[in-house]
């Protein structure tokens, strides 16, 4: 198990109780090394969003395991009191639509995280500044979201994700609306995201365009999950 | 920080604006309802300070001469003057009703005041055009909220008048303006009666065998005559010596004179307490119903905008965002969208709708600003039914499946 990054052991989620349980988890086992980009793949109903959810923190678990770098963040029970905190400083979400904020323009939509954890103003416009540039959007950075591209919104997204330098990034299907081209240059920008700033990111998809990318593959199914090498290809 | 309700309100500013509008509108309504009732009270105090009296003798065991008929001898005063602490005392009459004019009749208190000049009781207290009243009979002085103008011929019963003073705020209780004539002239105009029913009168007393006694000559053009005079006026205006108390003065006028007085509290009570007394609860019954009206229109409003952004306040709790910026997020939404109301309501008040209305509208700085702060109030109590929902948003419900 590597000291740093994502590891899960034997993470389990039921939903209901007596008769109408369903377990949705059945002891997953998972581990994201920092750096590193690992797809999750399984059909609708296997456990992909509970998992996602459970990883976000923003679901319970029943059992299981959870440690984010070298801190636990779940054994059994939470092992951190402000998940709020805990998703906002250490944990960075891209949606399946960008989902941003439709009264704030780029910059403030990037830079709302950092300002949320009390970094000032100017400091956190700064941060989101260099990463649009990074991503290659700094030019659209006083443009509204409705005046983005879908391309430009995903990838205004993947800034808001990482703007914190979380150390794990939870993508859900970042490319299911994007074309091959735009599909691929987004997997392109997470794994040199992942590379540069030492992030874990987790991208769950259906896209059979961007699946051969991935090093590292886990399929779930009734959930449990299956670890498979991927054939990856350069995006 | 930045502030997450000022970037949506920027951002959907039409929404906001015209959904101000159509709030500010209920509350100019809601701010001219109260500047109504203020405005009638106002109406009474004017009517009592342009008096200029401090008791007021009216019949006994009546509310006259405003609230009630009252009528007692026009030589009534002529006692009441002589009474310790009394330094004048002047008879009055009241009568409501219509006087033509040019552009045919407006509805006004006709005032009868007594012989003597500015400064008695009952006469107008100043002028803003012309002159006051010098001659004993047909000349008026109207309030310049009846429409008429220095020279112009009025007609009250069957006599014209000449308009030569003109006043400004004396109106009755009721709004009506004043036209202040000779109190001769007064006297004969409430009981004046046409032509024809004079003629009706004398035939009726003349056939009547009681008033044929030969043995008592002239009696019958005696009673004709005391019928065709009228010997009453409404009440007398008394106004006390300095260093008298006129409670004191009130107490000795009512055992000596066996009259009923009043003090101007009393009759400011009377006027007040008594005359609008149910306008004031129907004005306050709609400034309720208003309230509540204006609660809802904010309520769905906030209600409304909170569930377009459901999506939004997802993703910000997912992100990390504490409940106090979201709660944040829609009560100032909600105080934005009251002010906004607030602006535009004191403004359509003030310029649109207090100038254009029959009656006079009297805005107060403090009712404004309790509208304001009640305003504030209803909208955050508004916000809770929407802020409630913002805080039962899932942030699960950012993440698919």
């Amino acid at each position: 198990m590597t000291p740093r990054g994502l590891r899960i052991q034997g993470l389990k989620k039921r939903y209901g109780s007596g008769d109408a349980a369903v377990d949705a988890l059945k002891g997953v086992d998972m581990t994201v090394a920092p750096g590193e980009v690992v797809g999750l793949i399984g059909p609708s109903g296997s456990g992909k969003s509970t998992l996602l959810k459970c990883l976000g923190a923003v679901i319970e678990p029943t059992a299981g395991k959870m440690a984010l770098g070298e801190d636990v963040i779940y054994d059994g029970e939470w092992k951190v009191k402000d998940l709020r905190a805990l998703r906002r400083d250490r944990i960075g979400f891209v949606f399946q639509a960008p989902y941003l904020i439709p009264f704030l323009d780029v910059t403030d939509n990037v830079a709302l995280l950092p300002m949320l954890a009390g970094v000032p103003n100017a400091e956190a416009r700064h941060r989101a500044t260099e990463l649009l540039r990074a991503l290659d959007v700094g030019h659209r950075a006083k443009a509204m979201p409705s005046q983005l591209s879908g391309g430009e919104q995903q990838r205004v997204a993947i800034a808001r994700g990482l703007v914190n330098r979380p150390p794990i990034i939870l993508a859900d299907e970042p490319t299911a609306p994007l074309d091959s081209d735009r599909a691929l240059a987004v997997i392109r920008i997470l794994n040199d995201m992942a590379r540069q700033f030492d992030t874990a990111i987790v991208v769950v998809t259906h896209d059979e365009k961007i699946i051969p990318t991935f090093k590292r593959i886990y399929h779930i199914r009734d959930g449990v999950t299956y670890e498979e090498a991927g054939q990856r290809r350069t995006p | 920080m930045i502030s997450l309700a000022g970037r949506d309100i920027m951002h959907s500013w039409g929404k906001f604006v015209f959904t101000g509008l159509g709030l500010g509108l209920l509350i100019g309504i809601t701010l001219s309802m109260a500047g109504i009732y203020r405005g009638m009270v106002d109406d009474a105090k004017v009517l009592l300070d342009g008096s200029g009296a401090d008791l007021w003798v009216v019949q006994k065991d009546t509310l006259g001469p405003y609230a009630e008929p009252s009528s007692i001898y026009d030589d009534v005063w002529r006692g009441l003057r002589g009474m310790p602490g009394v330094e004048e005392a002047a008879n009055i009459t009241y009568l409501t009703m219509p006087v033509g004019t040019r552009d045919g009749a407006v509805r006004a208190m006709v005032t009868g005041i007594a012989p003597g000049g500015p400064g008695t009781p009952g006469w107008p207290p100043h002028l803003v055009a012309g002159r006051p009243i010098t001659r004993g009979h047909y000349e008026a002085v109207a309030d310049v909220a009846s429409g008429l103008t220095l020279g112009e011929s009025i007609q009250i019963r069957r006599h014209t008048y000449t308009v030569v003073g003109l006043t400004r705020r004396m109106v009755s209780s009721g709004g009506d303006p004043m036209v202040f004539i000779p109190l001769k002239d007064a006297q004969e105009a409430q009981f004046l009666k046409d032509n024809d029913a004079i003629r009706e009168q004398r035939r009726r007393t003349a056939e009547n065998p009681a008033f044929q006694r030969p043995g008592v000559p002239g009696l019958l053009e005696a009673i004709s005559a005391s019928q065709g005079a009228n010997p009453y006026v409404n009440a007398v205006l008394v106004r006390v010596k300095a260093g008298h108390d006129p409670e004191e003065v009130a107490a000795a006028i009512r055992r000596w004179k066996r009259l009923t007085v009043y003090t101007r509290y009393q009759m400011e009570d009377i006027l007040i307490g008594k005359l609008i007394a149910t306008s004031s609860r129907q004005i306050f019954l709609f400034l309720v119903i208003l309230s509540v009206v204006s609660s809802a229109i904010v309520a769905f409003i906030i209600y409304t905008l909170t569930m377009g952004k459901i999506r939004e306040i997802a993703v910000l709790k997912l992100i990390g965002t504490k409940n106090h910026t979201i709660v944040g997020l829609i009560m100032k939404q909600a105080l934005a969208l009251g002010l906004i109301g607030f602006v535009v309501g004191k403004i359509s008040a003030t310029l649109l709708m207090a100038p254009i209305f029959p009656k006079y509208v009297l805005l107060l700085p403090l009712d404004s600003a309790l509208c304001l702060a009640i305003v504030m109030a209803i909208c955050l109590l508004s916000s809770t039914v929407a802020i409630r929902i913002a805080l039962l948003v899932d942030p699960a419900e950012a993440i698919g499946g």
